[in-house]
């Protein structure tokens, strides 16, 4: 196989208190490729979400290696989209200046973006919405909208932060398989961080499967599942997945047994 | 066909009943205060109470009328010292805020002393201005600066500390720069703070402008306050307050109405919240 998009190395985070020193996340190492989805999934605490900040730039590292089509990460990474567990919309921008939010920050040329804009809220179902303000909108549309964002600029790297964590349990559902949609017609590299064993198995071509703090990758799973995956017809290799990696979590005192 | 008639007739005898529903909550604080005046009227009247210690209602509107020019040329004084003042303080607070929360350094070196200004009585600087100043203007705009000033600060400080970590983070994904960040996230997002803390400040700049006034002033609402005192002219005293009140409320609802067409987004999520009785 080719050099990966993605290689994370031996990565480590360490908070200093004045006591002692914690670990957040622990020697941590895989690697991403191109076009691939890719799922991490751990109970909280675990520092899943440190490590998408430490891939984005946004927060540094105490040691190891990130690199990003073979350039170090050292500092916040403009080449990609977050979605983040609440949409982040600014409520002063109607729906479709909050998409192109992204358009008018990084100076690109405004009317070469606005028809992807209008094209990928088509995609989400948020057509006629355009000029509705933040605070009219479901918690659903919210979240869509910031997916919107996130894509806008066409960027080759998605990173998804617990996206469905403030959801419903059916908007869950429709969102994760708009984002399925929007996968494999764009197939960009996306990384998703999530507590839910089913959404990772969903979605994902990988499952890196976390332990709590110290965060260690515990193990690495590849789903080999047909797409488009439909969840009223998930065949039953799909519990066997999700049933290894409860497992998991069983064993590391995650989950108990009843 | 009778259904659809049936809806519209429903729907017709709904929105009568809204909109009665909504005189009816538009007049209610008139009613309030208009009940409250009559009361006091009749309580003057059955308690035989002098005019010198409680002036009836009609009797303080009586002396609105007739000394009207006086109040209008002193009241004019009133509220230029009041709004030079609550300019000022909106001048220099919100850029003070601005750097307060810009550098942690300047924080540390600003925050003790704005904190002295604050607890120390502006009542007891005010003889001070006179000495410095005199009896002029300077004195009551540089209280009614003084008063309306910390709030501002505050609140705008607030405000622009108010961004959630995840919108910096979304910031410098795009790339943003320091000046972006400030501009299209701090800035709005510290507005609808920023116009709570002017409109508190609004009511405190007529306090301050009629304070300075009462220290030493030879024109002014707060100058004929005191001259009705000494006069036991009561019903001035009253006519005077109405006028002062006026001037607070004026100067509140034009930065209310800024506010509305400033920050329409938080306003109109506002109304929606107290619409669900979540204030």
């Amino acid at each position: 196989m080719n050099e990966p998009f993605i290689r994370i190395q031996n990565l480590e985070k360490v908070y200093q208190t004045k006591e002692d020193s914690i670990f957040a996340v622990d020697d941590v190492s895989f690697d991403i490729h191109q076009s691939q989805f890719i799922a991490i999934v751990g109970p909280s605490g675990c520092g899943k979400t440190t490590i998408l900040k430490m891939l984005a730039g946004l927060v540094p590292y105490t040691s190891g290696s990130i690199t990003i089509g073979g350039k170090k990460v050292t500092r916040p990474q403009t080449d990609l989209g977050i979605i983040f567990q609440d949409s982040v919309l600014l409520d002063w921008r109607d729906v479709i200046s909050n998409v192109m939010l992204q358009v008018d920050i990084r100076g690109l040329d405004r009317a070469q973006y606005m028809p992807r804009a209008k094209e990928l809220l088509k995609a989400t179902g948020l057509e006629g919405f355009e000029f509705k303000k933040p605070y009219e909108l479901s918690g659903g549309m919210r979240q869509r909208v910031s997916i919107c964002r996130a894509l806008v600029h066409d960027p080759p790297l998605l990173l998804m932060d617990e996206p469905f964590g403030a959801l419903d349990a059916l908007t869950r559902e429709q969102i994760s398989m708009d984002i399925q949609h929007l996968w494999m017609e764009k197939r960009k590299t996306v990384l998703l961080i999530t507590h839910s064993i089913p959404e990772a198995v969903l979605l994902a071509d990988r499952v890196v499967v976390m332990s709590p703090r110290p965060g260690r990758v515990v193990e690495i799973l590849d789903i080999d599942l047909p797409r488009p995956r439909r969840l009223d017809r998930l065949p039953d290799k799909f519990n066997e997945y999700t049933g290894r990696i409860r497992q998991i979590f069983q064993a590391s005192g995650v989950l108990a047994l009843d | 066909m009778e259904q659809a008639e049936r809806h519209a007739q429903a729907r017709k005898e709904k929105q009568e009943s809204d909109s009665r529903e909504e005189w009816r909550l538009r007049a209610l604080p008139f009613i309030g205060i208009l009940g409250f005046l009559i009361i006091w009227e009749i309580a003057v009247m059955l308690f035989k109470l002098p005019a010198y210690l409680l002036p009836r209602p009609t009797e303080i509107v009586r002396t609105l009328i007739e000394e009207w020019d006086s109040l209008q040329s002193n009241g004019m004084v009133t509220a230029y010292e009041m709004i030079l003042g609550y300019v000022l303080a909106v001048v220099i607070g919100v850029p003070l805020a601005i750097g307060i929360t810009a550098s942690p350094s300047f924080d540390r070196f600003i925050t003790p002393i704005l904190l002295f200004f604050q607890t120390v009585p502006k009542i007891a600087i005010a003889p001070l201005f006179l000495v410095w100043f005199g009896v002029g203007t300077m004195p009551k705009v540089l209280v009614a600066f003084l008063i309306s000033f910390f709030p501002i600060v505050i609140d705008t400080a607030v405000g622009l500390r108010s961004v959630s970590l995840e919108m910096i983070d979304l910031a410098r994904s795009m790339g943003a720069t320091r000046m972006q960040i400030f501009t299209q996230f701090r800035l709005p997002t510290s507005l609808p703070y920023l116009f709570s803390g002017l409109k508190v400040a609004a009511t405190l700049a007529v306090v301050g402008a009629v304070v300075g006034e009462f220290v030493g002033a030879d024109r002014g609402l707060g100058y004929i306050l005191l001259v009705a005192n000494s006069n036991l002219q009561t019903a001035l005293l009253f006519a005077t307050i109405v006028v002062l009140t006026a001037l607070g409320l004026l100067l509140f609802y034009a930065i209310e109405i800024l506010e509305h067409f400033m920050i329409p987004w938080h306003v109109s999520r506002r109304a929606g919240e107290q619409e669900h009785g979540t204030m």
